[in-house]
């Protein structure tokens, strides 16, 4: 038999691995902050002064090993930098198309979390929008915790 | 330690949406073995070091480069396998001999995208605790980073949708491109919406692939070929990973990565010292951000070179006469294929798609949501 006799077979896969990752100290404080409090912590470096969003342990610049201790509260309102709005599916997206992604800046922090926004028309969103978040009453300790933003 | 590194050969596949009369084993050996049969060596007895690149999930194995040892030169020898760009090969390649440890290295780059869902696979490459649960994946990212730049620098959407114009034209004089046709400025805008503003023909499709090259100590190059094409600068920079952590107005990291690869090859003035270049434009907007990144013009000024002309196949800066990655040239063997491209300028083997006279050329690839990563490769005829 040659190779041109030969039809193409392909085997079918599937990856799957329930997995769980941990949040490290500071992301854990996070998580329970939000889900017992509903509040959004940042971190700030005690050295440079700068406000991380996401919070996290160390600062690059100063190559400073943050602490739970320096975690300040941020937000909740904040400001929309860029947007787009999506329009395919996807088994890993918790939401259907279409449905609208931001970066938004905190209040009180120098860099931006990604989320969602709604309660909002497209044509109604622009950079510099500010916006509040909306919480789940039921939270499970993730970031869909937050439901997603929507204008003040 | 040796002076300097050279290409002495390099060989790609076609690309295809999907490549299913072959594995990627054989994808490997299709270049591979052109490489070695154009250069008269064998990995026996000459060839001494060897990099693959590729990417684990689109493999179906982790540590994917242990499944095609056989084929790389790997068995009972040092071989290496990197998971980023394929430029970012030629850096580590060229390192790896400018050291003296080597003297042939074979480089590799494969990716079957029809393997599996690129944005499942994409979506995997965002840290889990605060952003892969949001679904995220490089074309939602990449459309964060395109909305944010065309509002900082107030660029048009026709200026963005002009790189697709430019790029799909010019590939059609690729022979191993699978995506290409004249369209309008209309066309690609009014193509369907993937994630605003970003359209179908606005982004790199799925392809099938690979391309092999071979680099040489200086000794080793001029034994080999009359024709070396030489490796006169290289650079790389990370930027962070959060998107919120980044101006995505601009590229820092690429500004970095492009000032250390033209100060090792004493380029003061790209757009003069420069005949040809291939970047790395996953997204048409990206083609923009890169001419700021690599100095073709000023921040901000991306739209306005689009405009000129001047970066046309025809033009004085011509960039992508490939068609780039919108041509169709898999993930990850993007930036090798982009190096391949310009040995083939250097060499005036390029065909239908030769720049005239053509003695430097500037590559740039990138790998991570939005260029987190940029590597910078400057080659000459001299």
């Amino acid at each position: 038999m040659t190779d041109n006799a030969l039809w193409p077979f392909e085997v079918e896969q599937h990856i799957t691995a329930m997995s769980k990752y941990y949040a490290g100290k500071i992301g854990s404080r996070f998580y329970i902050t939000l889900r017992d409090e509903g509040k959004i912590m940042a971190v700030k470096c005690p050295r440079c002064g700068k406000v991380y969003m996401p919070p996290r342990e160390t600062c690059g610049p100063c190559f400073y090993n943050m602490k739970v201790d320096d975690m300040v509260e941020v937000g909740p309102e904040g400001v929309v930098e860029t947007f787009t709005q999506v329009h395919y599916n996807e088994p890993v997206i918790p939401r259907e198309a279409p449905f609208v992604y931001a970066v938004i800046k905190l209040d009180g922090a120098d860099t931006g979390i990604t989320h969602y926004l709604g309660d909002v028309d497209y044509e109604n969103i622009s950079i510099g929008m500010k916006v509040t978040p909306v919480l789940e009453n039921e939270r499970q300790g993730n970031i869909l915790d937050i439901k997603h933003f929507k204008p003040v | 330690m040796t002076d300097r590194v050279a290409i002495v050969a390099a060989a790609k596949t076609g690309f295809s949406p999907s490549r299913s009369d072959a594995n990627y084993s054989e994808l490997a050996y299709e270049v591979i073995e052109k490489v070695l049969t154009e250069t008269g060596l064998t990995i026996g007895d000459d060839i001494d070091n060897s990099i693959s690149c590729s990417h684990d999930i689109w493999d179906g194995q982790t540590i994917s480069n242990i499944g095609i040892t056989d084929v790389i030169g790997g068995h009972l020898r040092n071989e290496e396998k990197m998971a980023m760009d394929g430029s970012t090969a030629v850096y580590y390649g060229t390192i790896a001999i400018l050291s003296g440890e080597y003297n042939l290295t074979l480089l590799l780059a494969h990716t079957k995208m029809s393997q599996t869902n690129r944005n499942i696979v994409n979506n995997d490459a965002f840290e889990p605790i605060f952003s892969r649960k949001l679904g995220l994946d490089y074309t939602s990212a990449g459309a964060l980073q395109a909305t944010r730049y065309m509002h900082v620098h107030g660029i048009q959407r026709d200026q963005v949708a002009k790189v697709a114009v430019k790029n799909l034209g010019n590939a059609s004089r690729n022979e191993t491109a699978h995506n290409f046709g004249f369209y309008s400025v209309e066309d690609i805008i009014e193509s369907p919406v993937l994630a605003t503003p970003i359209t179908q023909k606005e982004m790199a499709p799925d392809t099938d692939g690979a391309v092999a090259m071979i680099l040489a100590s200086e000794k080793a190059a001029k034994k080999i070929t009359k024709n070396p094409v030489w490796v006169n600068g290289i650079g790389s920079s990370y930027d962070a990973h959060y998107l919120g952590d980044r101006d995505l107005a601009m590229s820092r990291a690429l500004e970095q990565a492009a000032g250390r690869a033209y100060a090792m090859a004493g380029i003061k003035n790209p757009v003069k010292d420069v005949d040809v270049f291939e970047v790395g434009e996953e997204f048409a907007h990206q083609e923009l951000m890169w001419y700021e990144g690599l100095g073709l013009c000023e921040a901000g000024k991306g739209g306005e070179l689009i405009d000129s002309g001047r970066t046309l196949f025809e033009g004085d800066i011509p960039v992508n006469p490939s068609g780039g990655l919108l041509g169709g040239v898999p993930a990850n063997v993007a930036g090798l294929h982009s190096v391949a491209e310009a040995f083939l300028q250097l060499r005036g083997e390029a065909g239908r798609r030769q720049v005239k006279d053509a003695g430097v050329a500037v590559v740039q690839g990138q790998s991570g949501h939005c260029g987190q990563h940029h590597c910078v490769v400057v080659l000459g005829r001299d």
